[in-house]
Parts: C-alpha cells; structure tokens; sequence
C-alpha cells in the first residue's frame, strides 16, 4: 500500500508512547510504529488486535496429530501387520512418542509459516524503511499526512510536544 | 508483568548504562573488526580437530565399524555414549531460550543466542553418531518412514525407541534452528542497515527478509516467539525422555529402571549449562563482551548447575537404593560392580565431577570467580561424558551371563572420533563468534530500556530507585 505519510522520529520511548496515544485521541490514522524492538504497552496504545496466529499453532498440531496416529496406525494394522515382541497391532500408547513430536512439528513450523506470510516477510523483499536507523536507536511513528492544513499544523504541534526530534512527510510503502 | 515485592529492586543484567546505539556498535563491533589472537589459536585448535574427524570417519566408512573397540558383549560404546552427551550439551540452549523465556527471565537475554547455536551445533554432532555406527551412513534414510518402500522391511518398527529418537531428535533439531533463525531475523536487519561492503549488504539483505521493524510485525513476532518456547518446552523434555528410553524399555541391569527419563533431562540440562557456562567465558574473553556477559549471569547459571548437579547426584543415589531395595540379584550385582568392578574409576570420577565439584557453589566467591567457573564447568563436561560411559559401558559389559561377560577398551579411531566431534563442534561455534551477532541485540536493547526506567508503559519509576542506579543514570 502506497500512502502519503508524516514519519516522526522519536530518541526515547516514552516520547513516541504519549505522541501514540494523542494521535489517535486527536482522530490521527497511526499506520504503524518502527523501533529496533518490541516496545511493551504500544499495542495497547495503538489499538493492535490480536494476532490470530496462535489459533493456526492449534489447527496445525492437531493435524500433526492426526497424520501421525494415522500414519502408524496405517502401517502397523492396515498396510503390513508385523508381530513384534507378541505386542498388538495397535499399539497406541507405543506411537504416542511419535505423535506428539509431529504434533509440535507440524504447530511449529507453520505458526511460522504463517507469520512470515501475514508480515509478508521473505527473501529478496525491498526494506522500506521510514527514516534510517530505525533498526539501530531510532523511533518512528508514521501517521496518515493530515487532510486539512488545520489538522496538520496541529498534528506537527502535538508531535513536537512530545518530544519529536524530526517530522517529515514521506511516501510509505506500507 | 514483572512486579516485584517492596524494597526489592530488580537486578541489573547490563554493566552501565549504555545507549541503543552503544549496543549495537558493542555487538557488531567483532564482526566487523579482525579477530584478536586469541580467537585464531582456538580456532587453528578446533579446525585440527575437525580434519581428524574428517580423516577418521573416511576410515571408518571405508573399513567398517570393527575398527571401533566394539565387541559382542559391549556392542554399544563410545557411539551412544557421544550421542548422548551431545544431545544432552544442546538441552541447555532451549532451556534458556525457551524455559527462560516462559519464566521471563530477563538474564537469558545475553546469553540465549549463543546458547541456542551451541543446540544446533551439539544436535549436529549428536546425529553423526548413530550415522557412523551404521557403517552405511549413505542407507541413512531407511530409519524414516517412507513410500513406496523397496528396500526390505516395508515400514520401520514404529513401537521401537530407536525409531521414536529419529523423529523427536529431528523434530528437535528443525524447531531449534527455526526458533534461532527467527530470533536472528531483526539482527541481521540491523547488520544489514550498518553493512558498509556490498556482499554483506547482499547476504544480510537476503536472510533478514525485508524486517524493518513495524511494531505490528513485532506484536505478531512477540506472540510467534512465545508459541515456539511453549512448544519448544515439553519437545525438550521429551527429546532425552526418549533417548533414555533407548536404555530404559530394555532389560539390561542398570538400564531397566523407570527414574531414567527425568534422570536424564537433569543430567541433560546440567551438561548443556556446563558447556555453556565455558563458551561464554571463553566468549567474553575473545570477544570483550563483559558488559554484556557479566558476572552476574556466570554466577546465576552456576546456581542453576548446582540445583541440577544436585539431581543427579539424588538420581544416583537413588539408583543405588533400588537396586538394593528392589532386591532383584542382576540389578544389585551390577551396582556392586558399578562400584568396585574393572570400570570402578570411571565411576568415582563421575561421582567427583558430578556431585562434588559443584557443591562449591554453594559458595559466592566460588560463584564469582572466571577462573574457579571455567575450571568446574570442563569437569562438568567431563563427569556427565563419564555418567554416559558408565551407564552404557558398564552395564553392558556385565550383563546376565557371565560367560558373556567382557571388556570394552577404545581403540584409537574412537579416541579420535570423539575428540573429532569436539573439533565439529568448536569450528561450528567459533565461525558463528565470529561472522553471526553472538549476543541478540534486539532483545538486549530491550533490557537496557526497562533498565533506565523508560520502555514500559506499567509504572516503571522515573526516579532512580537506589543510588547505585543514579549514578548510573546521571552518567
């Protein structure tokens, strides 16, 4: 998504944590925030839903589960029966060990999977980033570049308020 | 989160007070630089090492297993006892990015990337075990399940241990270098935005996938990352439950007991933060990390191999009360032998290794001490090599029959085998010291945040809560 976008750049965290929740009080379209790791207390304050990846961990294990007992049952019952040591065809407590590990196999990788597809992350992407060292010390909030001359004159008010070291308008490629 | 009890303030894991941008420069600095003297002789050592596993395992495949000291009553020997012992090395990396991480415990933040590396690297040696003790490693993927089967047996033995250590070491091994991979992701965004040469601009580029540090790629990140250490907690447990039950579902005196799984993942956990303990001493030596690495993380690991050191030895000790409750006549004879017989040295050694040295911990400067640390953390790894020789070796060795009773005496090649592993190992880590971020930047930069006060949004005091801490933040 292509967007025409204020970035501010924040040194500290607490700064960029009040500029957050004023934007949005004052009816400002936060798009995102950069910083060089997860800031604990902004999804609260920007409003992020929660991920719904963990309900894909369960359906994946669960299948991992499913394809492991079927798999040996298929083998020991259906496919080729083998009389081994006397023990019954179905030995179901004996392929617990195995489906349980294909049950976090399965959970894991796609959680993975999952993520790297909903946060379209993967090799040969182009980084955008909104201002430089974003991955280093810097934090950056990217709000939607205000309608109205009005609005955006008190949008560079509010972030210079709380402590912005740079505003600047940008085309975010979201 | 973490609210703590009145008067108690939270420990600081980073020496000083540096800034984000101090952190980076810090952690990147040794991959960018030329590394010192030091770091080249270890390496020189280790690459040795490498070649003669190169070389032994050539002879190996070429002649055969009879090259090893096997023989008909010790038809197991240094193989499994390697195999154990690195498998059990790499159960303290996902201890510490996972359990750690469950428990939210802040001091794993410095030490989890390269504990989590040495899993992957210790998982690599433990799989070139039983691949050598094949004798056909090139038949390798008949222990998997798969279609159509032409060669004999249509499908494995699914009830049999061997074949549960397939899948739960494999799935052990996938999870972990996901989980690393995924930790390492917005490093290597980092290194990509400092990058100066082209190459490493190309090569960052390609591995940290675009990462720019949205925050709602991170709130999803945070989730992922704590999906995986819940996962990633009971597949630990299971992976040496599983390779005991090798041992445990025989008949074999001294295998046939029923305390082996827990046994085990404690023995597991204690060799892991033993070697552990030694590569980030060995770490912030080479690499001048002692800001990072300090001596208040060395002296909480020491605490938790005293905890785990003092499980097995109670596993040991119990061991030795149910063969003589148990009043099975095979079980008690090998106890009595275990103690006294042609192997007993291998077993005080372990008892000393084990259960004594770290009782010194109970004391700090034991605790504070580099020198005292990296001298017990190699008899750790010592004792719990010997725990796995004694178990398996000795217990074979004399089993039922004694006109099947025998000895086992290595022979050169599995001397040189094991010490070729160590060389595998040490190759592996010290490249990874060297071109990969050893400590996760991200996550330090996070502690250092909480540390000044700022970074949350729960009421962290803005005002310094010690004067230890004001001074730090008037500097």
């Amino acid at each position: 998504m292509r967007a025409d976008v204020l970035v501010a750049t924040f040194p500290h965290v607490e700064g960029l944590l009040r500029a957050v929740r004023q934007a949005r009080r004052e009816m400002l379209r936060v798009y995102d925030v950069f910083a060089p790791f997860p800031i604990h207390g902004l999804d609260e304050a920007m409003g992020v839903r929660h991920t719904r990846l963990p309900k894909i961990t369960l359906v994946a294990g669960l299948t991992g589960l499913a394809f492991a007992l079927t798999l040996q049952f298929y083998a020991n019952v259906l496919d080729w029966p083998l009389n081994v040591g006397g023990k019954p065809d179905n030995s179901t407590l004996a392929f617990i060990p195995i489906s349980f590990e294909l049950t976090v196999l399965f959970a894991g990788l796609t959680t993975v999977a999952a993520f790297f597809l909903r946060a379209r992350l993967y090799p040969g992407k182009r980084t955008w980033l909104p201002t430089a060292g974003v991955t280093n010390d810097v934090f950056a909030l990217v709000v939607r570049k205000p309608a109205t001359e009005a609005i955006h004159r008190r949008a560079l008010a509010l972030l210079a308020e709380c402590g912005a070291a740079s505003v600047t308008e940008s085309e975010a490629d979201l | 989160m973490d609210r703590l009890p009145e008067g108690v303030t939270e420990p600081r894991w980073i020496a000083g007070a540096p800034t984000l941008a101090e952190v980076t420069d810090d952690i990147a600095r040794p991959l960018e630089g030329r590394p010192g003297k030091l770091w080249w002789v270890c390496f020189g050592v280790a690459f040795l090492c490498l070649l003669d596993l190169l070389g032994m395992s050539t002879y190996l495949i070429a002649n055969g297993i009879g090259v090893w000291g096997l023989n008909n009553s010790v038809g197991w020997a240094f193989d499994i006892t390697n195999f154990v012992f690195w498998i059990g090395i790499g159960h303290a990396g996902t201890l510490i990015s996972a359990i750690l991480l469950l428990f939210r415990q802040k001091w794993r933040t410095s030490i989890n990337r390269s504990a989590e590396a040495m899993t992957i690297f210790a998982v690599m040696c433990a799989g070139l075990f039983p691949l050598l003790h094949m004798g056909r490693p090139w038949d390798a993927f008949f222990i998997f399940p798969y279609v159509p089967n032409q060669h004999g047996p249509l499908w494995v033995n699914f009830r049999s241990p061997l074949v549960w250590d397939v899948f739960a070491i494999s799935t052990y091994f996938t999870i972990s270098l996901v989980f690393w991979y995924l930790g390492l992701i917005p490093d290597l965004a980092t290194l990509r935005d400092r990058a100066v040469t082209r190459g490493k601009k190309l090569v960052f580029g390609l591995f940290s996938l675009g990462w720019n540090g949205s925050h709602r790629t991170w709130a999803r990140y945070e989730v992922v990352s704590l999906v995986l250490a819940g996962l990633a907690t009971p597949l630990v447990l299971s992976v040496h439950s599983i390779v005991s039950m090798d041992f445990a579902t025989s008949l074999v005196p001294g295998w046939h007991t029923t305390i082996f799984p827990p046994y085990f993942v404690a023995g597991a956990i204690y060799s892991g933060f033993g070697m552990v303990l030694m590569l980030l001493i060995l770490t912030r030596q080479t690499m001048n990390l002692q800001r990072y690495i300090t001596i208040r993380h060395l002296d909480s690991m020491a605490k938790v191999l005293l905890l785990t050191g003092s499980i097995v030895g109670y596993a040991y000790a119990s061991e030795f009360f149910s063969a003589w409750y148990g009043g099975n006549l095979y079980e008690r004879y090998h106890f009595i032998n275990r103690a006294t017989g042609p192997y007993a040295w291998a077993f005080y050694l372990m008892v000393l290794c084990n259960v004594l040295a770290p009782q010194l911990f109970w004391f700090k400067r034991v605790r504070n001490s580099v020198g005292m640390l990296f001298v017990i953390s190699i008899l750790v790894n010592i004792g719990m090599w010997f725990e796995r020789f004694v178990i398996i070796v000795v217990s074979l060795h004399r089993s039922f029959l004694p006109s099947s009773w025998g000895m086992f005496y290595p022979t050169l090649i599995d001397l040189g085998i094991l010490i070729g592993s160590f060389g595998l190992f040490f190759t592996l880590f010290l490249l990874f010291i060297r071109f990969m971020p050893m400590i996760a930047i991200w996550e330090v930069k996070g502690v250092v945040t909480d540390q000044l006060g700022h970074g949350t949004a729960h009421e962290m005091p803005e005002t310094p809560k010690t004067p230890d801490e004001a001074v730090t933040h008037a500097s």
